[in-house]
């Protein structure tokens, strides 16, 4: 089961949400504390990639933040990046073809030169393909890295985009295929995606099951929650459920458009003064709130009911 | 000459648009300015200025892929080329995914029956409204689109110009969360980029990546703290960071509801003069004019004898491409 927690606004809590969750669902025995799950597993006693070991994804990789709270254990890392285009000049002629049939404008030809712009390539191959004289291989640049390793049960892995770099779906792209086994079953698998609604946001809930969406009851919240709603569900055709954090704030208007759309609010976070400050500190919500562990259990029940009832009206 | 700051902050929703309307309406009352909503995916500086639109234009942001059926042998060279897993085949044809296509054009260069055309797409509306502060440059990226920083170097580049010609002293420029691509188009060719942060861990995190950006595209910074009484110690290590790194901080905004209170009725927070969050506002205003304008602000200069904006519509948008690095190489 893949959830996708966006949003649309920042700030509502995505990643509160998504760390709170996938640290309430191992069982207890792990954890009688309901409070200590974020403690590196000890030695030799290495969770297995079961149902009840969550897999959690930061894919902000502009600002991946998840692991200050999880504070996971690193065991690997990788640079990603994508192939772009190296010229072979004994074979090139400089009759311009790459840069005629490159749509970013990330190769150009000026005499007997040929510019790269790796920041504008989209790596789609097709200088190479088109160039008559076979002068043109693919290297690899690098734009990130991503990583993977454990923090207490929970299986851990996120990207991060080196400054500078403006492409982040790349990034995203590659961390999904790393770490998702390719059938994750019952396995909980949380992806915590960036705020916005373009690109980087799409890459992070495409081949989700569900989109949970974290929003504030205010109009910026709502705003963002309606365009974040028309990607996830209107035009990727996934189920989505609501969690209104900071409840109490604001107005009345995401509760109004969640019953006209018919969009479920699966939890009330309320606004806690306590809970801001535990998270300034990199605390999580169940720190602050240890009795929500079985309100993240209870909804994620839930979400997993609205999705096979999501198939069934499918079908 | 027309200034140009622009409201960042790595992490969203640390209060970018609230200290955007609030020091848009305290500058405009002190010189005119236009302002510029460059969070095209998530765009809420509309929501606080109320704007009357005066012009709305479609935004051609990319191109897709299509097969014609007709002509179509199912050779499936195309899902051989695509590198975005955007061409599958169907029963008749292959087909095109618009929203997993990136527009490169490999499948139409290599298609050897000609049945593939690239088609351009709208991928959002801008808009140019009359708000109380100044003119305001805005826009909507449609859902799940690409290209927001095209869009975003649009909007700003309409900005400016409306800037130039009208004589505006000053651009203020609402900027999107993050570091990626709109963030980059939204700051390049800003004089002063002002980082909106929270107390938090990932305040700070965020903080010096946003910074770096910032600092790589050659753009000076200041910082302000908002909800700084969240957390004193660690506002304090945001400032001793700031110390440390010679950026000046020019404010501390205290946490207070009637943000929310000002953000649901509409209006700046700076409308509610006798809370402390406006005077810190004010406070704030006080020391960035400072510094975008050292010598005061001239209003007079640059009104006059200047391209309209009516051409603009057709300026090129690779303005970011000439500052970006190249790899190079020849005989």
């Amino acid at each position: 089961m893949i959830i996708t927690v966006a949003s649309g606004k920042g700030g509502t809590g995505k990643t509160t949400v998504a760390v709170s969750l996938a640290l309430s669902l191992p069982p207890d025995r792990q954890d009688p504390a309901g409070t200590s799950t974020d403690e590196a597993p000890s030695q030799g006693r290495r969770p297995s990639a079961g149902p009840a070991n969550p897999l959690y994804l930061d894919c902000d990789v502009e600002e991946p933040n998840a692991a200050l709270f999880l504070r996971p254990t690193i065991e690997e890392r990788r640079e990603v990046g994508q192939m772009i285009p190296e010229v072979d000049f004994e074979k090139c002629t400089y009759c311009g073809r790459c840069a005629e049939v490159c749509q970013y404008h990330a190769i150009a030809v000026v005499g007997e030169k040929v510019l790269v712009f790796p920041e504008l390539c989209h790596a789609c191959g097709s200088c190479s393909l088109n160039c008559p004289t076979e002068a043109i291989h693919e290297v690899l640049d690098v734009i990130g890295t991503i990583e993977r390793g454990w923090a207490g049960p929970v299986e851990f892995a996120q990207g991060t985009m080196n400054v500078g770099e403006p492409m982040a779906v790349p990034i995203i792209r590659q961390l999904k295929q790393w770490v998702i086994p390719p059938d994750p079953g019952d396995r909980p698998v949380i992806l915590d995606a960036s705020p916005g609604t373009a690109c980087p946001v799409v890459e992070s809930m495409r081949d989700a099951g569900f989109v949970l969406m974290v929003t504030e009851p205010t109009p910026f919240g709502l705003h963002d929650l309606r365009l974040a709603v028309q990607v996830a569900r209107d035009e990727l055709r996934l189920p989505v459920g609501v969690v209104v954090n900071r409840d109490g704030v604001g107005d009345q208007g995401v509760d109004e458009y969640c019953a006209t759309e018919g969009i479920p609010i699966l939890m009330r976070i309320p606004l806690d003064r306590r809970i801001a400050e535990v998270y300034s500190d990199g605390g999580t919500l169940l720190e602050a709130l240890p009795e929500y562990r079985e309100q993240f259990r209870d909804m994620y029940a839930a979400i997993v009911r609205l999705v096979a009832e999501w198939k069934g009206e499918d079908a | 000459m027309t200034k140009q700051l622009v409201i960042l902050s790595g992490k969203g929703g640390t209060g970018k648009t609230t200290v955007a309307a609030a020091l848009a309406h305290l500058a405009s009352q002190d010189m005119p300015i236009v302002l510029t909503d460059a969070d095209v995916d998530a765009a809420n500086l509309e929501l606080v200025l109320d704007p009357a639109k005066q012009e709305e234009h479609a935004f051609m942001g990319g191109q897709v892929a299509l097969i014609d059926p007709d002509k179509c042998t199912t050779c499936g060279i195309c899902a051989e080329v695509c590198r975005f897993d955007a061409v599958h085949a169907g029963d008749e044809a292959y087909r095109v995914d618009p929203l997993a296509c990136e527009g490169c054009a490999s499948c139409f260069y290599q298609c050897p029956e000609e049945a593939i055309r690239m088609e351009e797409q709208q991928a959002g509306l801008w808009f140019r409204s009359d708000t109380r502060f100044g003119p305001l440059f805005h826009a909507h990226l449609f859902a799940a689109q690409e290209n927001s920083g095209k869009l975003v170097t649009l909007v700003k580049q309409q900005a400016r110009l409306r800037g130039l010609d009208t004589g505006a002293a000053l651009v203020v420029v609402d900027g999107p969360p993050g570091i990626g691509c709109p963030v980059i188009s939204a700051s390049a060719g800003m004089d002063l980029a002002l980082h909106v942060v929270e107390p938090t861990v990932s305040g700070v995190h965020d903080l010096e990546r946003i910074m770096a950006t910032t600092d790589h595209f050659g753009v000076p910074s200041l910082v302000l703290i908002n909800k700084a009484d969240l957390n004193p110690a660690r506002a304090d290590e945001i400032a001793a960071f700031c110390a440390e790194r010679g950026v000046e901080l020019v404010g501390r905004i205290p946490y207070d509801t009637v943000v929310t209170e000002a953000m649901v009725q509409g209006r700046p927070v700076t409308a509610y003069t006798e809370r402390p969050v406006a005077q810190a506002l004010k406070e704030t205003w006080s020391r960035v004019s400072a510094r975008i304008f050292p010598d005061g602000a001239d209003v007079e200069e640059g009104a006059a004898s200047l391209p309209s904006t009516e051409g603009a519509a057709s300026l090129p948008s690779t303005e970011g491409a000439a500052s970006l690095p190249s790899r190079e190489g020849g005989r």
